[in-house]
């Protein structure tokens, strides 16, 4: 009985030191809004032609410099799919005078990254460095991407490494279904739908590397972008020194067909015996990169897909507990790109799991509160600034400035345009584009635990196929 | 402050000398109510994070409860008195806020990252599910997230490939009873059990502001952001005197080998020993072991295994470090028709190499070089997992030291070549360890057999 007095005396003495509690009735209004301002965006061009985007950000002395390749594995010929990785790959496996090794070495020691990097369309040298050591790991970084050996020893044994790569996609059911998607979006012929595989992997010859890398590692086909504490002044004579060795020419001309639009609603299912989930992927084409209803579909796939709140993460995961998470994106490429649905779902409510997909996808094409509205605009534009925080994610945002050729305004007015989409523009985005009659469906998971489910939906034509119909057979090792 | 960020990056980079300071400053207080409050002012962008620690992870769960501590840390998004179902995250992503939690054998944390403009916001919801969580408790809402986190042991463990040993790990290290011999993530029996009752007792326990550090790190004004916290965090009420978890000895005392079948390609060999407690002496050597033995293509096994000889796949090796010991671990991935028994020699040899032989001062000096980099990375952004908010509560937990980032930076550049050695003979000894084979199914041929 003591103790307890003593702990509501102690309680009481609390609530003397402070005028009253809180007001818990509603939540407390937010303040103005700091507006996002990034640095001016600086330009030139070094004596053989490459052009440099420069953003000066002093407070730490750091260096961001990614050297871009706009050729990325998307521009793969057929029948070598994969190069594009591969050579940039092994562009760190040994360089000017220095082997793989020696080459790892002096950049660890240095305390530096240098990475090397593929993604569809574009590809990447970069560092990270701080300003001090910054001439010695441009150094590096320069050796890297304007002098690789390809040594053939060091070719066999990345092929080596790639083809048990191969073997590991089996495993993964998020791979397998990734693959799946595009296998049967894409047709055959279009770079889209087409994958590093055994025959492609053993095919690269030094050859082939040496002239791929002479041909896309131009000044045309190449941007420097620089981003932290330096000026126009103490970078360019650095760049100079090391970048203007990069052979000239103009931007090599890529062919990016239009893919076409899904027709029907074709089911396709993987089996994967045993599997504790199935991993679902549904989709369809969406615009491109540079479509004016770009603002409206960010903040539409925020209430659709896009944030936690999402009705997509909402419907499975919070009211169905069918999934750990469900979301959405749209890929904006340069040419119509896909729309993705996607979750893993327990398998035994895969059929209900999948139907709430479609539920969702009809009531977005519905009228959309305001609130949501408002919620989805907010959480998109009021978020956007913690995207440039660090030297990197600046870089990353030039780049992205870059390809999509964008103007220098785009970051400090995207906030603005986002707030500025209707509720209207918003519905008529969601009726232009969620069309769940025409979606293509992939499930990778355990075809005799979820057939009858997905069955009972009647959702259109089920194929059933294997791993290796996907992936296609095992490579031999 | 951006003077005081500039500061501490000049010294760090513009000098040779290991006698610099590397310092992120801070002011901290303690409420009445007994919640510690850590303050860091970054103005690089116009955000902040309000980061909340919980002292207390699954080493503190019952018998029968495994898995309790995750599971209640998703129930804390699920609203409080003042906060209905759902609108913890709606407020907080209509004011372009994001946010997260996590749950580990120590502790449970819990972050916003938002826009300069709604610090009070985060601070409401924080101060509201701290102080008035039990008011809104129901059956249904304990239902809900047992089935999520259901999905998220089978999405992170049971359907990932090689996930399922992760699973087993914990009961082969430590003695039955020990706080680390459960998964966090818990069985799905256990998860199936948790009541109401259990969600009542647990916060009632254990999420009291006395065992809580809320940490702020970002643009704000430190006198403004220390007034809006004391409004918000005063009428918390103050509990019960926490229960502190201790460790049971002895712990691995033996070698035990074992073979699990997974649906996998390529076999994989998983070495686990027990280490030194974080910040305890042996732990820092450990850390940089793990770098000699799988950093980068010129640390000892990736190049013997992978480079060299080409019998295995890829190999990596860390210590998660927690409060009463830690785990280090070394994970080779075979190429097809390699046995892990050829692996395990190769490992064993090159482990026994460094026992008998200092590592060079380069090797040494290229790890230590890569360590610094990595902590001036880690002060570059406030939020999230790895920002500094967290970090600072972090070290505050730990060592009781909210900047201890220097004084940890110190504990790797006080090692040498000599130390490295002394460390593997003492800790990486083959008769207390566990060596796990992770063969596909139907291939136990393929594991690792005791030479």
């Amino acid at each position: 009985m003591k103790k307890i007095s003593t702990f509501f005396l102690f309680l009481l003495t609390l609530q003397i030191g402070y005028t009253q509690a809180p007001n818990r009735s509603t939540p407390p209004p937010l303040g103005k809004v700091k507006p996002l301002q990034l640095p001016v965006l600086q330009r030139f061009t070094l004596s053989n032609g490459l052009s440099v985007l420069l953003m000066e950000k002093h407070n730490v002395p750091l260096v961001q410099v990614n050297l871009l390749i706009q050729t990325g594995s998307f521009d793969d010929p057929i029948g070598k799919e994969g190069i594009t990785s591969f050579a940039m790959d092994l562009l760190d496996e040994g360089a000017g005078t220095y082997d793989a090794l020696q080459l790892a070495d002096e950049i660890e020691f240095l305390g530096a990254e240098i990475r090397t990097m593929s993604r569809s369309f574009y590809s990447e040298v970069n560092c990270a460095a701080p300003v001090s050591k910054l001439d010695a790991v441009l150094a590096l970084m320069s050796t890297i991407a304007l002098k690789p050996n390809f040594s053939t020893a060091e070719i066999e044994r990345i092929q080596k490494l790639r083809l048990n790569g191969l073997l590991q996609n089996y495993d993964d059911p998020n791979t397998i279904a990734t693959r799946a998607f595009n296998k049967y979006m894409f047709t055959e012929a279009s770079p889209y739908g087409r994958f590093a595989n055994e025959n492609s992997i053993r095919s690269y010859s030094r050859e082939e590397l040496v002239a791929f890398h002479k041909s896309h590692f131009t000044t045309g086909n190449s941007k420097l972008i620089v981003v932290g504490d330096v000026t126009q002044g103490s970078i360019q004579p650095i760049l100079e020194k090391y970048f203007a060795a990069l052979g000239s020419s103009a931007l090599i001309k890529k062919t990016r067909p239009t893919p076409s639009q899904v027709k029907g609603r074709p089911i396709y299912v993987v089996d994967k015996p045993g599997a504790a989930q199935s991993v679902i992927r549904i989709g369809r084409l969406g615009p491109e990169r540079s479509n004016v209803d770009y603002y409206a579909l960010n903040a539409l796939n925020t209430i659709l897909g896009g944030s936690f709140t999402s009705r997509l993460n909402n419907n499975l995961r919070e009211q169905h507990g069918y999934a750990y998470g469900a979301g959405s994106s749209f890929s904006f490429w340069n040419v119509p790109s896909p729309f993705i649905a996607s979750s893993s779902v327990q398998t035994d409510v895969t059929g209900p799991a999948l139907g709430e997909f479609f539920n969702e996808f009809k009531k977005i094409r519905m009228p959309i509160p305001s609130e949501e509205v408002n919620r989805g605009k907010s959480y998109n534009a009021l978020g956007y600034a913690g995207d440039f925080e660090t030297n990197a994610n600046l870089a990353d945002a030039l780049g992205d400035l870059f390809l999509n050729q964008l103007p220098d305004n785009y970051f400090n007015s995207y906030i603005e345009k986002v707030l500025a989409v209707s509720k209207k523009e918003l519905e008529s985005s969601a009726k232009k584009y969620i069309l769940p009659d025409n979606m293509l469906v992939v499930i990778v998971g355990d075809r005799s635990k979820i057939e009858a489910g997905i069955k009972k939906l009647n959702l259109g034509t089920i194929n059933f196929v294997l791993v290796e119909d996907v992936l296609g057979k095992k490579p031999k090792l | 402050m951006r003077a005081i960020r500039m500061t501490f990056f000049f010294l760090l980079f513009a000098t040779a000398s290991f006698s610099q300071e590397l310092k992120v400053a801070y002011e901290q207080f303690t409420l009445p109510n007994g919640l510690n409050v850590i303050l860091h002012q970054d103005a690089t962008v116009p955000r902040i994070s309000v980061n909340v620690w919980y002292h207390v992870g699954s080493g503190s769960e019952k018998t029968g409860r495994t898995g309790f501590a995750h599971l209640f840390e998703h129930i804390l998004f699920e609203g409080s008195q003042n906060v209905p179902e759902g609108k913890f995250d709606e407020w907080l992503e209509a004011a372009g806020a994001s946010n997260n939690g996590s749950t580990t054998e120590d502790r449970t944390n819990y972050y916003e990252d938002l826009p300069s403009n709604a610090l009070d916001l985060a601070l409401f919801l924080e101060s509201d599910r701290m102080g008035f969580l039990k008011q809104s408790l129901t059956s249904k809402t304990v239902d809900g997230q047992r089935d999520v986190v259901k999905n998220e042991r089978r999405q992170s463990y049971e359907n990932r490939p090689y996930g399922k040993a992760g699973l087993e790990l914990p009961a082969l290290l430590y003695p039955k009873g020990h706080p680390y011999s459960w998964p966090v993530i818990g069985s799905m029996e256990d998860l199936t059990a948790a009541s109401l009752q259990d969600v009542v007792d647990f916060f009632t326990q254990y999420y009291s502001p006395a065992n809580a550090s809320l940490c702020i790190a970002g643009d704000i004004d430190l006198a403004e952001a220390r007034k809006s916290v004391e409004k918000w965090f005063s009428d918390v009420p103050a509990s019960l005197p926490k229960e502190v978890v201790t460790a049971h000895t002895p712990l691995l005392t033996t070698e035990k080998r074992v073979v699990m079948e997974d649906k996998v390609q390529l076999p994989r060999l998983q070495l686990v020993w027990l280490t030194p407690p974080c910040f305890q002496p042996g732990n820092a050597e450990m850390d940089l072991l793990a770098s000699l033995l799988a950093g980068g293509k010129n640390s000892r096994l990736y190049k013997k295994l992978v480079y060299d000889l080409q019998i295995a796949q890829n190999v990596s090796s860390y210590q998660g470090s927690s409060k009463l010991s830690s785990e280090f671990y070394i994970t080779v991935t075979a190429r097809p028709n390699v046995t892990l028994t050829q692996l395990e020699k190769v490992v064993e040899e090159e482990i026994q190499k460094i026992k008998l032989e200092a590592p060079s001062n380069r090797e040494v000096e290229r790890i230590k070089n890569q360590f610094e980099s990595g902590f001036i990375a880690q002060v570059e952004s406030a939020g999230g997992f790895s920002g500094k908010a967290n970090q600072l509560n972090y070290y505050y937990y730990y060592t009781g030291n909210p900047d201890y980032f220097n004084e940890d930076l110190q504990r790797y550049k006080a090692i040498g070549a000599t130390d490295l050695s002394a460390a593997a003979r003492k800790y990486l000894g083959t008769d207390a360890r566990v060596v796990m084979s992770i063969v596909p199914e139907g291939k136990k041929e393929l594991a690792a057999i005791k030479n």
